[in-house]
């Protein structure tokens, strides 16, 4: 079975493999491209981005959201900025620097050639994203302004106030825009992919429902890009907008696309605590808060039970009694070691009883030492927007006593397989951004989600699909009448059919929670044997509950925001079982994933790469079966492979 | 906190919509508006569980369905008209962001879809927000293909203006201007875009061209006239201001004048 898993990285040296590959990649004639038919699911960063590449080199596109515009999708919310190894800076960065910490930043789990593409490509995102008017933030001088981000020696993050995300998102759907305007992209708001349908083993269309109408559509075309995010919001509570899902690509690996390295799921360090059950979602606090805010704990238990209890002000502890604990064990990185460092070690303070609100789950996030370096306005330039919506959370004004952040769920850096092409196992289905699994390895360092997504939509993807559609200039458009479509339809409207027909006792979200709980507390930030073996179970028996108990309110031929959540639960509920399953069989600590079993004297991750050091891509084997592994194996020809350390 | 909450409820588009009323209790002040709207959802669920009480005419209307998304105050997917009041009663928020400390114990709060003729209901408190996306799509962007675009720095741009672009791009489509304009005007929406990009040396190149289509699709669409009140400042929640709205006055008379 292991043919299945072809990477296809070019050879030859690592610098030239990209360009040469391209040179190789065949091409469509314009005439040609007028006659075929792509569908994009998605319009975030790498959705949108693609599409409108795409629709510009003269593909006739649709493009699907959930959203009332595609403006909304969750790219919009990312705050800090986005990498490129510009040197800019004058501080010695380069591509292969960039590409050398996000490979050790994803602790040694990623592919090369992948990276080191993603590190050439990244200058020309930001060079795209300004001549589409993107605001970046400017020195006085006029040019360009960066930050740091955890992870990385230099300053090489892009950024625009804490909304770069949004800038860059708005700069994506300008484009598209214009595309659609043009007439080459037609867009499909409030529209939810829920089938991918095959012909001849090939990708060629989707079951969509009309989130308005309730209708079932059908959709054809000569290849389908998966660009529709992560499947954080397994665990309930996340990060990720409410609506957030991992259905469409749940759906791809139902119909034969591997699904890698689902375990891999990131624990943002700096959220806003839980407040209580009540609670929807979580906020971030954007990672670029940790150039300049220094996060610690008291030193004394009786500290700790003093601000528990509100007798005393994080701000009357003395310097002396404050354990700035990374600093103290990171020295060289400090406040901005990657995530899942900062996370566990958040957690290491909280389990040992240092946690400083009522629920003893929170850490201090201070700036105080900053604002007497720079001044409050100089802070407030830099955070101002993030300041602001801290205190309309908490009610605590920030410039005067400390932030109290938690680590939360915050992105997948696991997602469908795909090849060097962004192709997946399945011929002419592709996956970008979050979907795909192919670049962060174990762990993505901040502001490189963004760099991803429009990398993969600008730069790569548009080239690499060429190749693939250049083998069906001659195919006609895809017939939606065929039996598949039939097929894939019947199937639809039977799983909603059950769903609308089970009026049990449990709402959707009450069963979600209850997953949540699950994923927190087994699948979470550390893991083990027996947990794992648990969380299997609890999630299967979770499962039947769900198929024999929820109640669906409403009916299915209206807008009917429940019936979407418990379709989307359904997926959650079995992508949470191979999030463990990965988990269990990945015996060793790296990135975000920490193995209780697999740790160093001092806490540290345990990697294993004498027995982990590949992908593993599972395959659907039908319901009720077990998936089955196959792995890819990773080979590093340019970097040598070391032991994580941000220590010295 | 306990609450009573007057809900404006529409199946859609073509049936008339109502008032009705709901308690809700035990609210803690830390939750967000839209959290204790889920509260009621999950009450008006388990109430449409019980026949008998379905059969004695309770609650039958189900869960009240609202546009949500990522509850930080970016996405710009809320919306809600709440206590006469577009986001509700904080300044500088999104209902998403509106946290029930801002209410009292044994409040009745009203809430209320955007109410423009530029967007339609769907469905109790959602409406239709396409008409934004098709004036964006009228000329919101700078025609430029992906690839062969010069180095970032090549062009350097004062930190000052950079800044005031961002001012306006920070705009989340939202449409609360609108639905607080008296005239149900887009102005807001319109100039933040136009604004943002003329200012900036790219945008430059087409700002008259791009003043004069965006404004020609927002009065095509049926959103209303500026007549300069300055309400939708007042209720945007970023705090986009009408200083952008004379920046896209000036490209609009400028495009006149080149005719």
């Amino acid at each position: 079975m292991a043919e299945k898993l072809i990477s296809k990285i070019p050879e030859g040296p690592l610098s030239e493999k990209w360009t040469k590959h391209k040179s190789q990649l065949r091409v469509v004639n314009p005439g040609n491209k007028r006659k075929l038919e792509i569908i994009v699911i998605g319009t975030g960063l790498g959705g949108a981005s693609a599409a409108a590449s795409l629709g510009e080199l003269g593909y006739n596109v649709k493009i699907f959201c959930i959203s009332d515009s595609p403006r909304r999708a969750h790219s919009i919310a990312a705050q800090g900025g986005i990498n490129a190894a510009k040197n800019y800076q004058n501080d010695n960065d380069s591509v292969y620097r960039l590409f050398y910490e996000t490979i050790k930043g994803g602790d040694y789990r990623s592919r090369e050639a992948n990276v080191y593409r993603l590190a050439e490509v990244s200058g020309n995102i930001i060079d795209q994203c300004v001549a589409q008017g993107v605001p970046f933030a400017r020195e006085y001088g006029g040019l360009l302004s960066n930050r740091s981000f955890g992870g990385a020696q230099v300053s090489r993050t892009f950024y625009a106030r804490g909304q770069t995300g949004q800038q860059l998102l708005l700069g994506a759907y300008a484009a598209l825009n214009r595309q659609i305007a043009a007439g080459t992209v037609k867009s499909y708001p409030r529209h939810e992919m829920l089938d991918l349908v095959l012909i001849n083993g090939e990708a060629k269309g989707i079951i969509a429902r009309n989130l308005v109408t309730g209708e079932i559509e059908r959709f054809g075309a000569h290849a389908v890009v998966i660009a529709s995010g992560g499947y954080g919001n397994t665990y309930f509570l996340s990060t990720n907008a409410m609506n957030s899902n991992g259905s469409a690509a749940w759906q791809c690996y139902k119909k034969g696309a591997f699904f890698a390295n689902p375990c891999f799921a990131q624990i943002h360090p700096t959220c806003i605590p839980v407040h209580g059950d009540q609670q929807s979602k979580l906020t971030l606090m954007s990672e670029s808060l940790r150039n300049d805010g220094r996060i610690w704990v008291p030193k004394k238990k009786e500290d700790v039970e003093k601000l528990r209890k509100k007798q005393i002000k994080p701000s009357d502890i003395a310097e002396e009694d404050r354990d700035y604990y990374l600093e103290r064990r990171y020295p060289a990185f400090g406040n901005l070691v990657p995530r899942d460092v900062a996370s566990r070690a958040a957690k290491e303070r909280c389990d040992a009883g240092f946690g400083v609100n009522e629920t003893g789950l929170a850490v201090f996030l201070d700036f105080s030492t900053a604002i007497k370096r720079l001044g409050e306005d100089k802070i407030r330039e830099r955070y101002g927007n993030l300041f602001q919506m801290y205190e309309k959370i908490t009610a605590t004004n920030p410039y005067k006593e400390p932030m109290m952040i938690y680590p939360a769920i915050h992105y997948t850096m696991g997602g469908i397989w795909v090849d060097y092409n962004l192709q997946t196992t399945i011929p002419g289905l592709y996956a970008i951004g979050e979907a795909n699994f192919s670049d962060h390895g174990g762990n993505r360092l901040g502001a490189s989600a963004l760099m991803q997504g429009l990398a993969d939509g600008y730069f790569i993807l548009p080239y690499t699909i060429g190749d693939y559609l250049a083998s069906q200039i001659l195919k006609p458009k895809t017939d939606t009448s065929a039996p598949e479509f039939d097929e894939a339809e019947k199937a639809v409207r039977a799983k909603i059919d059950k769903l609308m027909s089970i009026k049990g006792k449990h709402t959707v979200d009450e069963i979600h929670k209850k997953l949540g709980h699950i994923m927190w507390e087994y699948v979470g930030m550390a893991r083990n044997e027996a947990g794992l073996k648990k969380a299997i179970t609890l999630i299967q028996d979770l499962r039947k509950e769900f198929w024999s108990d929820v109640y669906v309110a409403g009916d299915k031929d209206n807008f009917n925001q429940e019936l979407e959540k418990a379709l989307r639960l359904a997926d959650f509920l079995e992508i949470g079982e191979l999030m463990a399953r990965d988990a269990l069989h990945r015996n060793e600590s790296c990135g975000g994933h920490f193995r209780e079993e697999m740790q160093t004297e001092d806490g540290e991750t345990k990697r294993d790469d004498e027995n982990f050091m590949y992908v593993a891509a599972w395959e659907y084997k039908g319901e009720g079966k077990e998936p089955e592994l196959h792995k890819e194996p990773l080979v590093y020809e340019n970097i040598k492979i070391a032991t994580r350390n941000y220590k010295d | 906190m306990d609450l009573t909450l007057k809900v404006w409820r529409q199946k859609n588009a073509k049936t008339k919509g109502h008032f009705e009323t709901y308690e809700v209790k035990n609210i803690s002040p830390d939750s967000s508006f839209l959290e204790m709207l889920d509260i009621l959802n999950e009450q008006l669920i388990h109430d449409g569980m019980d026949p008998v009480a379905v059969e004695k005419g309770c609650q039958s209307s189900g869960p009240v369905s609202f546009d949500h998304d990522c509850r930080e105050g970016i996405c710009g997917a809320c919306s809600l008209y709440i206590n006469g009041r577009a986001h509700g009663p904080d300044d500088e928020v999104t209902t998403c962001q509106l946290h029930m400390r801002k209410f009292k114990d044994g409040d009745t709060i009203t809430i209320e879809p955007w109410r423009s003729s530029g967007f339609p209901v769907i469905k109790d408190l959602v409406v239709d927000r396409q008409a934004f996306d098709k004036i964006l799509q009228a000329g919101g962007f700078i025609s430029v293909n992906t690839g062969g675009v010069p180095d970032g720095n090549v062009i350097p741009i004062s930190h000052e203006t950079a800044e005031e672009s961002m001012d306006g791009a920070a705009c989340i489509g939202c449409g609360a201007c609108v639905a607080t304009c008296k005239n149900g005007s887009a102005m807001l929406f319109v100039a933040a875009r136009v604004s943002s990009l003329a200012l900036l040396p790219q945008g430059k190149v087409e700002a008259a061209k791009r003043a004069k289509a965006m404004v020609a699709k927002m009065d095509e669409l049926g959103f209303g006239a500026c007549t300069n009140t300055r309400a939708c400042e007042m209720e945007c929640p970023k705090h986009v201001t009408v200083s952008h709205i004379a920046r896209l006055n000036r490209e609009f008379i400028s495009a006149k004048f080149k005719e």
